[in-house]
């Protein structure tokens, strides 16, 4: 195996022609896609800005499919102390005590343009990726929790105890801060996240990911088309993750 | 004035006896640790899938946390996925399987990483986060 000579599948497609990428090679798979795949060796770019939106309408009180799968998709919940584990994303619940009504909500990483997380880290660990994604280096993450008091939304976890049987795609350990990477290995690889998957499975398609740079990207239409709301937008954070129906 | 010549010759006596018991001693001892080492063995490990590294052999084993260390910021912070010097990459070919056909960690006893790092004395701090055996997607490598 001579692994310089290598191509990667990817790779493969992204540099395949228009001709090529239109026919069909078996079922189910998706060559446009493929064919807009960022390259692996391509970094990350400004060009796009992921994010979030959140129906609060279809989202079911009850309902965790979404914090199941982040569990799942990145080894969370593990532990014998379920007080001290990791929650990426949390289900809240929300009483308007004047009509009654009620709502459900989840609750992550929001994605700041503006992340106070950031701007407090004194290591520069925690960082803000060219397409908008916040994400802890957990390499220079020397655990002092300040991000943790700046996130206005608490969507910070610190963890207390040695951990074992990490996923490939989530090293997670002792002593770092972490938090909702919005599914990044997954978003490299052209897949939506976990959560996004597991409530379209799930029937509820409360959440909906792409591109809110792109005009095209069904989520950008929708955040053009309808009112949508960014949790403490008096804070001017610009979040990535939006809400319909709050 | 005789006695005080006798005994500064019996300590002059003394302390040179003295230093050839040390002497001795620590001639032993040297030899004894030199054959020590002697008898440490060079470090042996389950050979790698496939037939060569992404880098020469004398490279890699110098340089090898160079290119994870270079990697790992091109992954994290740019999101840069290529295997050639990934660690998911590094044990996608390196871990071993047991009797069962299962994956055995790469920093378990005998493995690729502990058994060289023990050799070097060089504790490994990857594996308190990264996972230690290839993941059940396998593999990014061919």
């Amino acid at each position: 195996m001579d692994m310089k000579n290598s191509s990667p599948r990817r790779t493969f497609f992204t540099q395949a022609s228009a001709g090529v990428a239109l026919l069909a090679l078996a079922p189910g798979v998706r060559l446009v896609d493929l064919a807009l795949a960022r390259a692996q060796d391509e970094p990350a770019s400004a060009a796009q800005r992921w994010g979030l939106l959140v129906d609060v309408d279809r989202c079911v009180s009850g309902c965790d499919a979404c914090v199941s799968a982040c569990n799942t998709e990145h080894g969370l919940g593990d532990s014998e102390r379920p007080q001290t584990d990791a929650q990426w994303i949390r289900k809240v619940d929300l009483v308007d005590h004047n009509t009654g009504r009620q709502l459900s909500l989840p609750l992550m990483c929001q994605h700041c343009e503006e992340p106070p997380c950031v701007d407090v880290c004194p290591t520069g660990a925690s960082f803000r990726r060219a397409d908008g994604i916040v994400l802890v280096d957990k390499h220079t993450c020397i655990g002092c929790r300040y991000c943790m008091m700046a996130c206005p939304y608490k969507a910070r976890s610190f963890i207390h105890e040695d951990l074992t049987g990490q996923k490939t795609h989530a090293p997670r350990g002792k002593g770092a801060v972490e938090s909702c990477t919005l599914c990044v290995h997954r978003v490299d690889r052209d897949e939506s996240p976990a959560c996004v998957e597991a409530c379209t499975d799930a029937g509820r398609e409360a959440l909906v990911f792409g591109d809110i740079n792109d005009r095209n990207d069904p989520l950008a239409t929708q955040l053009a088309e309808t009112t949508t709301r960014e949790l403490r937008a008096d804070l001017k954070l610009n979040t990535a993750v939006r809400y319909r129906g709050l | 004035m005789i006695w005080g010549d006798l005994i500064e010759r019996g300590c002059k006596w003394l302390s040179r006896a003295m230093r050839v018991v040390v002497m001795t001693i620590a001639l032993s001892l040297g030899t004894s640790v030199i054959e020590a080492y002697a008898e440490v063995s060079q470090p042996v490990f389950p050979s790698a899938r496939g037939e060569q590294c992404v880098e020469p052999v004398d490279i890699m084993r110098r340089d090898h946390f160079e290119f994870l260390k270079h990697q790992r910021d091109k992954t994290v912070r740019e999101g840069i996925r290529t295997p050639r010097h990934s660690l998911a990459g590094c044990i996608d070919c390196h871990a071993d399987k047991d009797a069962q056909g299962r994956f055995v960690p790469v920093n378990a006893k005998g493995q690729f990483c502990q058994s060289c790092h023990v050799y070097a004395a060089v504790k490994i701090d990857c594996f308190s986060c990264h996972a230690a055996r290839p993941s059940e997607r396998v593999s990014q490598s061919p």
